[in-house]
C-alpha cells in the first residue's frame, strides 16, 4: 500500500469554518444595492391553456418595478441536452400550463409583499382543461393530451435486449419468479430552497448568482431562455445548502430573474418558498415495475426481465436518462445471460420528475433486490450467498457491453454479513425485530448528457507559496472542495494550509459540467490531479537544474522540495517557487483537463460503458416492527461501500449517513400525497423528513479496490449509498414478519393486514 | 406604522424602527446583515433560523423582533471570540458534523444551549435537543457524536 500524506486521511472540511460562524454566503444571503424581490406566479390548475394575461393592474401597486410573462423570454422551450430528449419545457408558460405549480409570469418589487400583492393581480384568463395525473390514465385512449407535439402521452417507450433473447431463456430456468413493485416519489427537501439573484447591466451584460449544482448547464438554458450569446452571462455559485440532484435543472427563478432585472434597471432576487421547494421543483420520478427472474435450481440467475410504467409528470426533465438507468441496473450487479427492458415514460398533468440521488437505479434495486430475496427462500438458500454467486467482478464484461474496471462487491457483501447481526431474529412479544440485506451498483461519472464528460481545472502558485486551485467544480455540501484540494496538496507534498479553491464562477473557473452521476471526485479529481501534476513537473525541473540532477530524483514532501535519496539537499516549498520565479521568470500553472474513457451514451441501444467507473455496495439493516402499530423502526445499518479509495474516509462516511437518512424518510415516512394534481402536504409538517429522534445506528465500512481510471483509485459513491436501503428494510420486515413489502413508502396498514393473513392462514 | 425596538444582539445594541410585523429572522438577516442565521422554510418547521434570546433556543422565523425587545439575543456570528472558534464549532468540524451548511448555524445554537443545561448529555438527551432542527445532508450521526464531544 502507498503511503499518502493528505488523501486517505479524513481532514476536516475546507469551508467548515466559514460554515459554522456563520460567514459563507448562500446565495440569499446576497445583498445587493437598489435590489427588488422577484415573485414567480404559477398555475392554480393542472391543466389549462392561457387564452390572455393582463398585468395592467399588478403594474400600478405602488413599488411594483417590473413584470414578466413567457412573452419576454426566447420562446424556445428546453430539456435537458441530450439527443432522445423532446424540449418541451418553457421557462415561463407560451401557451398551456400542466401542472399546479407551472411557471407562467414573474413580478419584482421594492419588497415582497408588494409583489405578493401585485401577483394576485396578474390576471391570467384560462380555458381549463382536463388533467389526468396517472399513467396508466394517461396511457388509455381518448386521455387528455399534455403534449402536442406527440400523439400520446408517452414521452419514450424505450424496449432494450441485452445478451441472448429472454425468450430462449426460459428452457435454462428451473424457477421462474415474476412479481409487481411501486414506488412513489420524494422531495429532496434539501435545507436551503432555491434562490437566484441577477442582474443585467446597461451593456446587456447579465450576472446570475444562483444555487445550482450545475453552472456549466444552467449558462446554457439562460442562453437558450435570454436569447443572448454565453459570453453576455456570467454565472456564479455561492455556497449550496444542500443539492441532492434537485438543483440541477431549476433555472426559471434565474430567468425570471434576469428578465425582471432587464426590465426594472435593477439587481433583482427571487427566493424560493418552502412551499414552491415541495409543489414546484423537480421530484424522484415514481415507478411501477413487473418484474419476472428466471434462475437455476443453484442459485444462478439467467434472465431478468422488466416492464417499468415510469410517472412523467409534466415535462421530460431527467426522464429518459433516469428511464434508461433503471433498466440498466439490471445488468450491472450480477452476472445474467440476458436481460429485457420494456419501458414507458409517460406524461401525467403533476408535478414532474428530475434527477434525485438513485436516478432510476434506486426503484428498480428495490424491486430486483426483494426478488432476490423471494428467490432464496425458493431455493432455500442464504440471501448473501444466493448474491455471492452470481455477483460481477473486475474485468467482467457485462450484458450492456461495459466492462467493470474494479469491483469488490463479494468482500461488500462478506463484510456487511460479518459484521453485522445477520440473520438474527427477536420476537420479544409484539416487538418484532429482523435483518435484510440488499446490493448495489452505481455509476459514476455517466457520459449521458453531453458528448463529452470533461473538466478542467488549474493550477496557479504564487511567490506567497500559496497552492491557487481553479475549479469548475461545485461542492452542494459533499465535500468535494476538500477532496480537490487534498489530491493537489498531495501531488503538490504541501500541507493542506496551503491550498485554496477558487470554483464556480463562469467567469473564473475552468468548465466543469456540474455535480451529478457521482462524477465529481472522479473527473473534476482527475483535472485537479493532472494540474497538479504539470504544476510540480515545472517546479521539479527548475530544482532538478539547480541541484544539477534530473526532475525525475525530485520528490515533493513535507512542504519541502528536495532530492529524494537526500532530502537534506532541497528547498522549502516557497524558495523553490520563488527559485523558479528569480531565476527563470516563470510563474508556476498547471493545467488540467480530464475526459474518461467512457463511451457516448447510445440511447437505442442502451449499450456500452457510458461512465468511467461502477462503484458498488451492500447493507444490511435491522429493523424492529410493532405488531400492534405496524410502525416499523430502522435500527442499524451495516454498510460496505467499495469506493475505489478513500480519499477523504470522515466525508464518505457522511455520504453514507446521509444517503441512508434520505433512504430511512423514503421507505418509512416520506410521500408527496396528490389530488387531482394538488399536492396536499407541502410543508415539514405535513411531509416529514427523518429528524435526529430516528437516526439508526449505523457502520460504515469502506472497500478500497483501486480503480485505474480514477484519482489515486478513487471512484464516485455518494449516490449509490441511498439504493439498497429500501429493498434491505423491506428484506428485513419479511425476516421479522413474514409480510412482503412490494411498495414505498411501506404503510403501517399494509403491515397490519399482512400480519392479519398470516396470522388467520396459521389457524 | 413603524415600531422603536431595542435589540440586544451578540452584545451590541441596535435601535431599530421596523413594521411590527417583521419578523426576528428577518430583521436580523435584512437589516442588521447577520446573514448566518438562515430561512429554510420560514414557518417554524425546520430550526435552520435558531438563534438563542436570553439563552433559550427560539424559531426567529416566527418570533416577531417587537417581541424581543430589550431581550439578549445570541446568533451564530456572535459564538466564536477574538478569532477563536467557540469548542462546539471546533467539534463540528473535527467530527464531520457540517456538509452543506444550511442547517449548521441553528443546529450549533440548538447544541448550545443544550450544552449549557446539561453539559453531560446522552445521546437520547441530544437526539431530543435537536429534534426540532432538519438536516439533511448528515443523517444527524456526526452531530450528535459532535455535541456530545463538545460537553464535559
Amino acid at each position: 500500500m502507498i503511503k499518502y500524506a493528505t488523501v486517505g486521511k479524513g481532514v476536516p472540511r475546507v469551508d467548515g469554518p466559514a460554515k459554522v460562524t456563520g460567514d459563507a454566503i448562500y446565495t440569499a444571503d446576497i445583498y445587493l444595492k437598489g435590489m427588488l424581490q422577484g415573485k414567480i406566479l404559477r398555475s392554480p390548475y393542472p391543466h389549462a391553456r392561457i387564452l390572455h394575461i393582463d398585468t395592467s393592474r399588478a403594474l400600478k401597486v405602488t413599488g411594483v418595478r417590473a413584470v414578466v410573462t413567457g412573452a419576454d423570454t426566447s420562446k424556445i422551450k428546453f430539456a435537458q441536452s441530450m439527443k432522445t430528449k423532446v424540449p418541451d419545457k418553457a421557462f415561463l408558460a407560451l401557451d398551456k400550463v400542466r401542472y399546479i405549480g407551472d411557471e407562467i409570469a414573474a413580478v419584482a418589487a421594492d419588497d415582497i409583499d408588494a409583489a405578493e400583492e401585485a401577483l394576485e393581480l396578474i390576471r391570467v384568463e384560462y380555458e381549463v382543461l382536463p388533467a389526468v395525473v396517472d399513467p396508466f390514465d394517461a396511457m388509455e385512449p381518448g386521455a387528455p393530451l399534455i403534449h402536442e407535439h406527440l400523439p400520446s402521452n408517452i414521452s419514450w417507450a424505450p424496449l432494450y435486449q441485452w445478451g441472448e433473447p429472454v425468450n430462449g431463456l426460459l428452457g435454462d430456468c428451473d424457477v421462474v419468479l415474476e412479481d409487481s413493485f411501486k414506488t412513489h416519489s420524494q422531495v429532496h427537501a434539501y435545507m436551503e430552497p432555491n434562490c437566484s439573484v441577477a442582474t443585467w447591466d446597461q451593456n446587456g451584460d447579465v450576472t446570475v448568482w444562483a444555487s445550482t449544482q450545475g453552472p456549466y448547464t444552467h449558462k446554457q438554458e439562460l442562453v437558450t431562455a435570454l436569447g443572448i450569446p454565453g459570453h453576455k452571462i456570467r454565472v456564479i455559485t455561492p455556497a449550496v445548502g444542500g443539492g441532492f440532484g434537485g438543483k440541477r435543472h431549476v433555472v426559471e427563478p434565474s430567468v425570471a430573474a434576469a428578465l425582471l432585472s432587464k426590465k426594472s434597471g435593477r439587481p433583482v432576487k427571487i427566493e424560493y418558498t418552502r412551499e414552491e421547494e415541495f409543489t414546484a421543483t423537480r421530484h424522484r420520478h415514481p415507478m411501477n415495475i413487473q418484474l419476472r427472474i428466471g434462475a437455476r435450481k443453484d442459485g444462478k440467475f439467467i434472465f431478468f426481465d422488466a416492464e417499468n410504467v415510469v410517472d412523467n409528470g409534466a415535462y421530460n426533465d431527467s426522464g429518459p436518462s433516469v428511464t434508461l438507468y433503471a433498466g440498466h441496473a439490471l445488468t450491472t450487479n450480477y452476472m445474467v445471460k440476458g436481460v429485457r427492458y420494456n419501458a414507458k415514460l409517460v406524461y401525467t398533468n403533476t408535478s414532474y420528475g428530475g434527477s434525485y440521488r438513485g436516478y432510476g437505479n434506486l426503484q428498480m434495486r428495490f424491486c430486483l433486490e426483494s426478488m432476490v430475496d423471494m428467490l432464496a427462500e425458493r431455493l432455500n438458500m442464504d440471501a448473501a450467498e444466493l448474491r455471492l454467486i452470481n455477483v460481477v467482478k473486475e474485468n467482467d464484461t457485462l450484458v450492456c457491453r461495459s466492462r467493470v474496471t474494479s469491483c469488490g462487491l463479494s468482500e461488500c457483501i462478506r463484510e456487511v454479513v460479518r459484521s453485522s447481526n445477520w440473520k438474527q431474529k427477536k420476537q420479544d412479544s409484539r416487538k418484532l425485530r429482523g435483518t435484510g440485506i440488499a446490493c448495489y451498483e452505481y455509476i459514476c461519472a455517466p457520459r449521458w448528457h453531453y458528448p463529452h464528460d470533461s473538466s478542467s481545472a488549474s493550477v496557479r502558485i504564487d511567490d506567497d507559496g500559496a497552492v491557487r486551485l481553479f475549479t469548475g467544480a461545485i461542492d452542494i455540501g459533499q465535500g468535494s472542495d476538500t477532496t480537490l484540494c487534498q489530491i493537489v496538496a498531495e501531488v503538490l507534498g504541501v500541507d493542506m494550509s496551503h491550498v485554496k479553491i477558487f470554483r464556480a464562477d463562469s467567469e473564473l473557473a475552468p468548465m466543469d459540467l456540474g455535480t451529478y452521476g457521482s462524477r465529481v471526485t472522479f473527473i473534476a479529481g482527475n483535472a485537479a490531479k493532472i494540474a497538479a501534476t504539470e504544476a510540480r513537473n515545472q517546479l521539479a525541473e527548475v530544482v532538478a537544474e539547480e541541484l544539477d540532477t534530473i526532475p525525475e530524483n525530485i520528490e515533493f514532501r513535507n512542504n519541502r522540495v528536495q532530492l529524494s535519496d537526500n532530502p537534506a539537499r532541497g528547498f522549502s516549498f516557497l524558495e523553490a517557487v520563488k527559485l523558479a520565479l528569480d531565476t527563470k521568470g516563470l510563474i508556476v500553472m498547471g493545467r488540467g483537463s480530464y475526459d474518461p474513457p467512457s463511451d457516448v451514451v447510445d440511447f437505442m441501444k442502451g449499450e456500452g460503458k457510458f461512465n468511467a467507473a461502477y462503484s458498488f455496495g451492500s447493507q444490511v439493516v435491522e429493523v424492529e416492527v410493532d405488531a400492534d402499530t405496524g410502525s416499523v423502526r430502522l435500527l442499524k445499518v451495516t454498510s460496505a461501500a467499495d469506493c475505489g479509495f478513500a480519499i477523504n474516509p470522515l466525508s464518505l462516511d457522511g455520504q453514507c449517513h446521509g444517503s441512508i437518512s434520505h433512504a430511512q424518510g423514503m421507505t418509512l415516512l416520506e410521500r408527496p400525497f396528490v389530488d387531482e394534481g394538488n399536492i396536499l402536504n407541502p410543508s415539514f409538517l405535513d411531509y416529514q423528513i427523518p429528524t435526529a429522534m430516528e437516526a439508526p445506528e449505523i457502520d460504515s465500512i469502506l472497500v478500497e479496490t483501486i480503480d485505474p481510471d480514477g484519482p489515486f483509485g478513487a471512484k464516485g459513491v455518494s449516490e449509490g449509498y441511498q439504493v439498497p436501503t429500501a429493498p434491505a428494510i423491506a428484506n428485513a420486515i419479511y425476516h421479522a414478519t413474514g409480510v412482503r413489502i412490494k411498495e414505498i413508502p411501506i404503510k403501517q396498514e399494509e403491515i397490519l393486514r399482512g400480519l392479519d393473513k398470516l396470522a388467520r392462514s396459521k389457524e | 406604522m413603524k415600531q422603536k425596538v431595542k435589540l440586544i444582539v451578540n452584545e451590541q445594541e441596535y435601535e431599530l424602527f421596523i413594521e411590527p410585523h417583521k419578523t426576528l429572522l428577518d430583521v436580523l438577516r435584512d437589516d442588521l446583515g447577520l446573514t448566518g442565521t438562515k430561512k429554510g422554510c420560514d414557518s417554524g418547521q425546520c430550526g435552520a433560523c435558531t438563534v438563542l434570546v436570553d439563552g433559550e433556543p427560539i424559531l426567529s422565523c416566527i418570533t416577531l423582533a417587537c417581541e424581543v425587545d430589550g431581550r439578549k439575543i445570541q446568533t451564530i456570528e456572535g459564538l466564536a471570540k477574538d478569532g477563536e472558534l467557540h469548542p462546539l464549532q471546533k467539534a463540528f468540524l473535527q467530527y464531520g458534523a457540517v456538509q452543506c451548511g444550511f442547517c449548521t448555524p441553528g443546529m450549533v445554537l440548538s447544541g448550545l444551549a443544550l450544552l449549557e443545561n446539561n453539559p453531560s448529555p446522552t445521546i437520547e438527551e441530544i437526539k431530543k435537543g435537536i429534534s426540532g432542527n432538519l438536516c439533511r445532508c448528515t443523517g444527524y450521526l456526526k452531530i450528535i457524536e459532535a455535541i456530545q464531544r463538545a460537553g464535559k
